[in-house]
Order: C-alpha cells, then sequence, then structure tokens
C-alpha cells in the first residue's frame, strides 16, 4: 500500500494515524450494529448471562467441594484457587466478548462462501474476521467475575503494590491473546474440514485446564501444556504475580514469549489457510 | 417396526459422515479428564497414603472419573435436542405428521444410531485411555451388581433422551432455547455427579439431590457399578430411575401433543 519514503518521513506518520483512526472508525461501527442487535433480543441477552452465571457457580461449587476435602492442593490454598477461578472466567469472558463468536463464525463464513464478500472489502480481512460482532452478555459476566476476585483478594488479605497490578493487567492482556491466538488457528481449520462444528468443543476442553491450579500436574502433561500449548500459564501466572506466589520471573518471561510465538504462528497459519479458500456458493 | 430398522440403518450411515468430528471430541475430552485426575492424585498426594475422601480411596475416586466417561459415551444426547428444535422451528415435522410414522420413536430410533455411530468411533481410544490407568480400574462391587449396572445403564440412556427430547419441546413456543438447555445442563453437569462423586456433598445437600432427576441420568450406574449404591438400595436405584423414565416419558408426551396445536408449519 505505502510508497517508499524514509520511514520517519511525515506522510509515512500520518498514513499510519489515519489508518489507526479509519480502523477506529469500522469497530465503532461494528460495536454499534452489534449493540442494535443484541438489543433487539433483550431477554436472550438476560439468559445468555444467567448461563454464563450457571456455570460460574458451578466452577466455584467444584473449588468449594474440594477444599471440603483438603485444605491445599499442592500450594494453593482455597482463596487461591478461587482468585485462580475468578480470573480465568475473567480472561475468558473478556475473550468471548471481543472474539468467541466470531471464530466460531469463521466455519459458517467458509461452508456458506460468506468468506467472499469480506475478502473484497477493502480492510484487513483477519480484522473483520476476528471483531464482526461483540457479545455484550460477556461483558456482564466479566465484572461479575472481578467481584469474585475482589472478594478473593480481601480473604487472602492482599494489597498489591501498583506493578503487581499492572503486571497482572498485562499478563491478562497477554492471556487473552494466547486465547485469541489458539482459537483463531483452530477456527481456521475450517479451510480443510468445513463443517468444524467440534472447534467450540476443543476450544472448552483446552481452556477448561487454564482455572486448574498449576501445581496439580506433573511430567509431560504439564510440559505440554506449559511450553507448548501455554493454558496453564495463561490465569496461574497473573494470579501468581498478585498473590505473591511467583517462584522466579522465568513464569511471566514465559507467558509473554509464548504469547508472541502463538500470535505469530496463528498469523501465519490464517495465511497459510486463506490461501485454500475456494468460494462455496458461486 | 420395520420402518424403524430403517430410521436406525439410516441414522448410522449419517451419523458416521461425523465421525472425524466424534473422534476429535473424544481426543480433546482427554484433556480436561486427565486435569482432573491429575488434580485428585495431587490432593491425595497431600493427604497421605491410604487415606479415603467421602468414602473413596485413590484408586476409586480415579475410576470413577473414568466410569463417568464411559458412561456418558455410552448414554448422553450429542446434538439430539439442537436438531430436534431445528426439525420444529424450521417446519421439518409437518412431514411426520403425515407420515406413519411417530416422531418420537424416530428420534429415539436417531438417538441409538447416534450412539453407535459415536461408540464406533470413541471406543479404541477411550480403551486405551482407560488401559494407560489399568492400575486403577476396579471391577463391579458384587455379582448382582453387573447386571443391576447394565439395566440401569439403559434406563440412563432413556432418562438422556427423554429429558432431551421435553426440552426441545420447547421450541414449539420459543424461538430460542439454546439458553434453557444449557442452564439445564449446567444443573445436570453437577447434580448428575458428573464434576465429582456426589458422596462428597454435605448429606443434607444429598438428599435434595435425590430428589431429583439428575442422579438417574449418571450417578446411578456408576453408583450401582462401584458399590456405593447396594443390596435394596440397587433396586431403589432402578426403581427411582423407571419412575424419573415415565414421568419424562409422560412429559414428552404432552408437550409434544400441546406443541402442535400451536404449531403453524413454517416454512416446511
Amino acid at each position: 500500500m505505502s510508497t517508499v519514503h524514509s520511514p520517519k518521513s511525515k506522510d509515512d506518520v500520518t498514513s499510519h494515524v489515519s489508518r489507526v483512526t479509519r480502523y477506529g472508525a469500522i469497530y465503532a461501527a461494528l460495536w454499534k450494529t452489534s449493540v442494535t442487535r443484541e438489543m433487539s433480543f433483550k431477554g436472550n441477552f438476560l439468559l445468555w448471562i444467567i448461563v454464563e452465571l450457571a456455570w460460574f457457580g458451578l466452577q466455584l461449587a467444584f473449588v468449594g467441594v474440594i477444599f471440603s476435602q483438603t485444605t491445599t492442593v499442592g500450594t494453593w490454598t482455597v482463596w487461591q484457587v478461587v482468585l485462580l477461578t475468578g480470573t480465568s472466567s475473567f480472561i475468558q469472558q473478556i475473550y468471548q466478548a471481543f472474539f468467541l463468536v466470531n471464530c466460531t463464525n469463521l466455519s459458517e463464513l467458509v461452508r456458506t462462501g460468506k468468506m467472499d464478500f469480506l475478502l473484497l472489502l477493502p480492510v484487513n480481512t483477519r480484522f473483520v474476521v476476528s471483531t464482526r460482532q461483540v457479545d455484550l452478555p460477556s461483558f456482564a459476566n466479566a465484572a461479575f467475575a472481578v467481584c469474585v476476585m475482589t472478594y478473593a483478594a480481601g480473604k487472602l488479605h492482599l494489597h498489591p503494590t501498583a506493578v503487581q497490578f499492572l503486571g497482572f493487567g498485562a499478563l491478562c492482556v497477554i492471556g487473552l491473546l494466547v486465547h485469541y491466538s489458539l482459537m483463531f488457528m483452530l477456527a481456521s481449520v475450517s479451510f480443510w474440514t468445513v463443517r468444524a462444528q467440534g472447534i467450540v468443543w476443543g476450544y472448552y476442553s483446552l481452556f477448561n485446564i487454564a482455572r486448574m491450579p498449576d501445581e496439580a500436574f506433573r511430567g509431560v502433561f504439564k510440559a505440554v501444556f506449559t511450553f507448548a500449548l501455554p493454558v496453564l500459564l495463561v490465569s496461574n501466572v497473573p494470579v501468581r504475580v498478585l498473590a505473591d506466589k511467583l517462584t522466579s520471573p522465568a513464569a511471566w518471561l514465559a507467558l509473554i514469549g509464548l504469547g508472541i510465538v502463538w500470535a505469530l504462528i496463528s498469523e501465519w497459519f490464517w495465511r497459510f489457510s486463506v490461501r485454500r479458500y475456494t468460494s462455496a456458493s458461486t | 417396526m420395520k420402518k424403524y430398522w430403517h430410521v436406525i440403518g439410516i441414522g448410522i450411515q449419517n451419523n458416521l459422515t461425523y465421525r472425524v468430528n466424534y473422534l476429535a471430541r473424544t481426543l480433546f475430552s482427554f484433556i480436561p479428564l486427565f486435569a482432573m485426575l491429575s488434580l485428585w492424585r495431587t490432593i491425595y498426594a497431600g493427604k497421605g497414603q491410604g487415606s479415603a475422601l467421602g468414602g473413596y480411596t485413590q484408586a476409586q475416586m480415579i475410576f470413577y472419573y473414568l466410569l463417568v466417561a464411559v458412561v456418558d459415551v455410552l448414554t448422553a444426547v450429542n446434538e439430539d435436542d439442537w436438531q430436534i428444535a431445528a426439525d420444529i422451528r424450521e417446519g421439518n415435522i409437518s412431514q411426520f405428521l403425515l407420515k406413519p410414522i411417530d416422531y418420537l420413536w424416530y428420534r429415539l430410533c436417531l438417538f441409538f444410531s447416534g450412539r453407535i455411530a459415536f461408540i464406533a468411533m470413541a471406543c479404541v481410544p477411550l480403551a486405551v485411555f482407560i488401559f494407560c490407568f489399568r492400575d486403577y480400574v476396579v471391577w463391579p462391587a458384587g455379582g448382582a451388581a453387573l447386571p443391576a449396572f447394565v439395566i440401569s445403564l439403559v434406563l440412563t440412556a432413556l432418562l438422556q433422551f427423554f429429558i432431551s427430547y421435553t426440552m426441545a419441546m420447547l421450541a414449539f413456543w420459543l424461538l430460542e432455547i439454546s439458553t434453557f438447555i444449557f442452564i439445564l445442563f449446567a444443573f445436570e453437569y453437577l447434580a448428575s455427579g458428573h464434576l465429582f462423586p456426589l458422596d462428597l456433598l454435605p448429606p443434607a445437600l444429598q438428599q435434595v439431590l435425590f430428589c431429583t432427576p439428575f442422579p438417574s441420568m449418571l450417578y446411578v450406574p456408576i453408583g450401582i457399578y462401584m458399590g456405593k449404591i447396594v443390596g435394596t438400595g440397587i433396586g431403589l436405584g432402578l426403581l427411582v430411575q423407571s419412575l424419573w423414565l415415565l414421568l419424562a416419558y409422560a412429559l414428552a408426551r404432552f408437550a409434544w401433543r400441546r406443541g402442535i396445536k400451536k404449531y403453524a408449519a413454517f416454512g416446511g
């Protein structure tokens, strides 16, 4: 797109700025249509909040049952695990709010051939595929997860410093990136199999273990889900930062490093997959 | 009767087109299952050897979850509820009102064929998974336990189906029923013993749960197999399952009859 300029030239800067504002405007428009759509099904909106609350309650009930039988899992105490469950749910809900529906819709776009239309739009296709819809009920559930996290932090008498707090926030964002990158890769598989209903199932199975304390695992399983698929880092590391449980900086370095690596792999896989796209309808 | 055999045959063929999907689902489900087993092993390790939690030794606890996986493969509904709801919403049931075929039995046949196809794809990976945990495998508790377990399994499968069928009947009145299905599934997941053995709950709560149909949807066959339900308890368990089954069946028939009166045959 851009003509050859020295990188610091004025034109280049303005083109970058205009690009950001352009994408910002597109995203604002997508938000507006999402809100409009959501508001036309108000009852459904409330029901989805209840569904997610029921599942979140279920996870908390499980924590309750486990700690009715024991006082610790490894070194994790009950309120630390509640904090972990809350954080895991928070990251997942924020991910769900921005991306999940769009990732699962990808296979539908491929199957019906609607992908044609998106490929023709003069914007980055991955951007528009990933952000088309915003899932508003998830924000309410994320807020509920924050309440649980705050309560657990109170029970643990945590007084996080500003650095801990910022670190926690930043690592949650990296966690979000891991969720998005892995799920988008799973969704890109639909360019091969077309009927990829199992994608959501796979996603939930995979991130199911993100809310479990990392010390519950050993051996190959732990290695795979820490270093290959960093699911065990996604919410464990931020919670360790917040709850003074960090043993070495290796944990958060690993999360950041693997987050970036998976984002790159996911982008590569997406480009590789799109090349396989053959329109279905026309 | 012959026509229903045809339905089963066609159903198996249809379902086998999703074989990769079934296989992927089974393999993916091993991740949380293995995680759960690791979690309990860690808890037992912290408790010291030979300790029992809620009457479960470590081996029994591990085996409980393996058995949940097996019973789940054998009895759980796959996408039957979504399909029935879609049939109603899209007007596909109109043809069944004209044909000499009962939609409920038709769906039951499809449920069976779905299970057969799923079992065909899941049995090998599941067997391998269980083989890896063969040290924990427990044999049925006593001679009566095995036949009772099998009967209980059949009742569980039928109950699973009829409850899903009844839920799907909501599609006559509502456009979107997935939220209701998910809420019910959340309750079932907890109260049927999917997430943990119900014996871990406080006794008062257990008694409340045993007044609901949920334990009949999973826990009863497992409890019988593992000797948590013994003696007259076995007969009682099967009786309770049968009663819930009859109730679910009656409700399914009732909901269908009411629904048909309201049915407007969109599209179909």
